[in-house]
């Protein structure tokens, strides 16, 4: 039965890449075509988080995919091109909802999003299931790229991101606290999301395998101003490292009130990309100096060019740090388009396996974020960054007083095993 | 015991006794095992009730504004949060005007009086034109629409700021009079929180001297008591009703301010979403219509929920205890509503105000 199936699996593989989407105006794509008529716009679909309190980040997002439009004169092959934003807020519900209403609609070539990974875990099943795909510029839970099941991985195909798996955040977290800052023990704090769980807990082990001690793992709930409870508990147990890759403002609640819980003003304090925006160190305050953060490091001509058009097109700097893998998703699912889409008789036919296959099939894309290269071999698929663009910054007085971003003090090249390796 | 007024046997009386039982067994348990380990100190709980005081008096001030509505309209003002917000937010700019001159650092305490005046002013104004423009043309429709219009109102308020000030968060500056801690035999207890829960309470006496010896006040315990008979009494119920939104408006803008000096981060949008729900809860427990009740209700939550998890949660070995944070809130105000629906300090109410 098992090899029968594998039989028609490898089949139906076989046709997919080697018939046309296309054979005289029918189409032959596995799992079906996204029509586009003479005069219809080729469509865009976006799930991200645009209400709530954590809007900034998809507000992030979609002006890095406006500009991408942009940058095309909002054309492809010779069509408009249209955006339709939805709201998946920052849950599974609200991934499950807005994934029903994209996969309801026909006209939707790709998606991009979600914003947060747990809206992409009520999302993907509906999407993967409609033949759709979908690429994310901000999810990061290792979850979302694992075809392990039995390791609770949750991948669906059609699932793709620019953003960097927490696996690589997670550790590299780890390393920078033990080979940098010489820490012997830690305490974590997630906020019950997947994105802030998972980098708590590949933290956790990766540092419980390098030897160091693992003194608290916690949790706050979103929405949290008061943090005298959690970090009571923390100073208990006293440890170097404080971890706390949760979201704005709960992390500026956390940083500014372990400063003045005693026990804890010597502890060394580490938080993700989850804090990384503009306006973190100067909300914190004082307290702030000193705090390591763990982020997207985004350089180059290319960038800020990039940042000049947003400034044009928006005013200011963008909210948060992941415009340019918004920028580089709406790119690479441009770019798919433009490769399989097949014209008949004035209209597009665009296959909707074809399209995946072409986005999988990435590799050495030059990209804002680095060069991306898309893994399709398990049990890690649809994971297009390759975590060489992550960096450890420090906050000083400077940016306490407005100057962002912060200067880089560590990436993965200068751990020690990888001067061991090299 | 598990038979009901009729003296039958009842399941759901059953069920609640059992419940009843159950709790109490886990709050003593859970407590029993974290004190039994020692593992917070005496003076650590102090701070935890500190800061819990501190907190409840913000919710509290918050839970006056349902609490004043409740009493006159008997209609649950779910756009308080946001009035909240509007005070807390606007505040906020002139915290930081006044810190780029310096005058916040200089004259610390006059400062703190202009950012209550001004956020009161402005949520005043909020909470009355909600009422003049979403409440007042529904008044005497079914109970529902005032509700659903009190939900529109928060996101029309909730968005409208957003799109004036934008999504990111902000926050206010950092008072360096507020900085440190007073030191109070071995326990050190953060001036900040002193500052808190002191002003509240200046404000709640400011508040119930309102209520007990003024003209007004007495015209809005006449409203609250019998509309009817009060306007034959004379009394223009339209301004009193005006009147009790505007002083709920400028208790909520104070606690903006307040809780902008005490936990500085935050400032956004969406900053009043959660201590509305909050100061709900914490009117309902205390008993909502029943102003000391909102007092003592907020005051009481903010301490559960500074001391619960700690002492309770962890001491039941729930994984991830400050998480569930929320859940001792919400839990106290089910349990409340199964056993006292009437709150702590609340008179049984009638059927007709009910």
């Amino acid at each position: 039965m098992k090899k029968a199936l594998l039989l028609f699996t490898s089949l139906s593989l076989l046709f997919a890449f080697s018939l046309p989407a296309m054979a005289d105006g029918h189409c032959m794509d596995a799992l079906g075509c996204v029509e586009v008529g003479s005069d219809d716009p080729i469509v865009i679909g976006a799930l991200l988080t645009v209400s709530g309190a954590t809007s900034f980040y998809g507000e992030d997002s979609r002006g890095g995919i406006e500009i991408a439009i942009d940058a095309r004169d909002g054309m492809l092959l010779g069509r408009e091109i249209e955006l339709v934003v939805e709201d998946s807020l920052c849950s599974a519900e609200g991934g499950q909802a807005t994934a029903q209403r994209a996969a309801a609609d026909e006209s939707i070539v790709g998606l991009i999003g979600t914003t947060c990974s747990g809206a992409a875990q009520g999302a993907m099943p509906i999407i993967s299931e409609a033949g759709m795909l979908m690429i994310s510029p901000s999810n990061t839970s290792p979850r979302l790229t694992n075809d392990d099941v039995d390791a609770g991985g949750t991948y669906y195909p059609g699932y793709f991101r620019t953003a960097h798996n927490d696996l690589f955040q997670g550790a590299m977290g780890a390393r920078f606290a033990i080979e940098v800052l010489g820490a012997e023990t830690v305490a974590t704090i997630h906020d019950g999301d997947p994105y802030t769980e998972g980098l708590a807990v590949v933290m956790a082990d990766t540092f419980a395998e390098m030897g160091g001690e693992v003194v608290f793992q916690g949790a706050v709930a979103k929405g949290d101003t008061d943090m005298t409870a959690i970090l009571t508990e923390i100073a208990a147990s006293g440890p170097d490292v404080v971890y706390f890759p949760v979201f704005t403002p709960e992390s500026e609640f956390i940083a500014t009130q372990a400063r003045n819980t005693p026990g804890l003003e010597d502890a060394k304090l580490i938080v993700s990309d989850g804090s990384f925006s503009s306006t973190f160190a100067g909300n914190v305050g004082a307290a702030a100096v000193g705090i390591h953060m763990t982020s997207p490091y985004v350089v180059g001509e290319d960038y800020d060019g990039f940042l000049m058009t947003w400034d044009d097109m928006f005013g200011g700097a963008p909210p948060s740090g992941f415009h340019a893998h918004a920028y580089d998703a709406a790119n690479i699912l441009m770019d798919a388009v433009e490769m399989v889409a097949e014209e008949h008789d004035g209209s597009l036919m665009i296959g909707r396996q074809a399209l995946r296959d072409a986005i999988a099939a990435v590799e050495d894309y030059a990209g804002l974020t680095g060069t991306l290269t898309c893994q399709d071999e398990s049990p890690y698929r649809g994971d297009c960054a390759t975590g060489s663009a992550l960096a450890v910054y420090e906050i000083t007085e400077a940016e306490v007083d407005g100057a962002w971003p912060p200067a880089v003090v560590w990436d993965m090249s200068m751990s020690m095993d990888m001067m061991d390796e090299g | 015991m598990f038979r009901n007024r009729s003296g039958e046997f009842s399941w759901v009386d059953f069920t609640i006794d059992v419940l009843r039982v159950l709790i109490v067994l886990a709050v003593v348990v859970g407590a029993w095992n974290t004190l039994s380990s020692g593992r917070i100190s005496l003076a650590q709980w102090v701070n935890l009730l500190a800061a819990g005081l501190a907190q409840g008096s913000i919710y509290a001030l918050i839970a006056l504004g349902y609490t004043l509505v409740y009493g006159i309209l008997l209609m649950i003002n779910f756009a308080h949060g946001e009035v909240f917000m509007a005070g807390a937010f606007s505040a906020f700019f002139l915290a930081e005007a006044l810190n780029r001159t310096g005058f916040l650092n200089e004259q610390p305490l006059l400062a703190i009086l202009l950012l209550i005046m001004f956020a009161g002013l402005v949520s005043m104004t909020v909470a009355v034109l909600v009422e003049r423009i979403a409440y007042r043309p529904l008044r005497g429709s079914p109970r529902l629409v005032p509700l659903i219009t009190a939900i529109g109102a928060s996101f029309f308020l909730q968005y409208a700021f957003r799109g004036l000030y934008g999504s990111n968060f902000k926050a206010y500056p950092q008072l360096q009079a507020l900085q440190g801690a007073l030191q109070i035999g071995e326990f050190n207890i953060p001036i900040t929180q002193i500052f808190v829960f002191s002003s509240a309470l200046v404000l709640m006496l400011g508040l119930h001297w309102l209520v007990e010896r003024t003209r007004i006040g007495k015209a809005m315990r006449a409203v609250s008591e019998n509309k009817e008979v009060a306007r034959l009494m004379g009394i223009d119920i339209d301004w009193v009703i005006l009147f009790t939104f505007g002083v709920g408006g400028f208790l909520a803008g104070a606690a903006g301010v307040i809780n902008g000096l005490f936990r500085p981060q935050g400032v956004n949008f969406y900053m009043g979403f959660i201590p509305g729900i909050k100061a709900f809860t914490a009117a309902v427990l205390g008993g909502i219509g029943n102003i000391p009740g909102a007092m003592l209700g907020g005051l009481f939550l903010g301490v559960i929920e500074a001391i619960g998890p700690n002492l309770v949660l962890a001491g039941l070995g729930i994984p991830g205890a400050n998480q569930l944070k929320d859940v001792i809130a919400f839990t106290m105000l089910v349990l409340v509503l199964i056993f006292r629906p009437q709150g702590i300090l609340g008179e049984r109410l009638s059927e007709t105000k009910a």
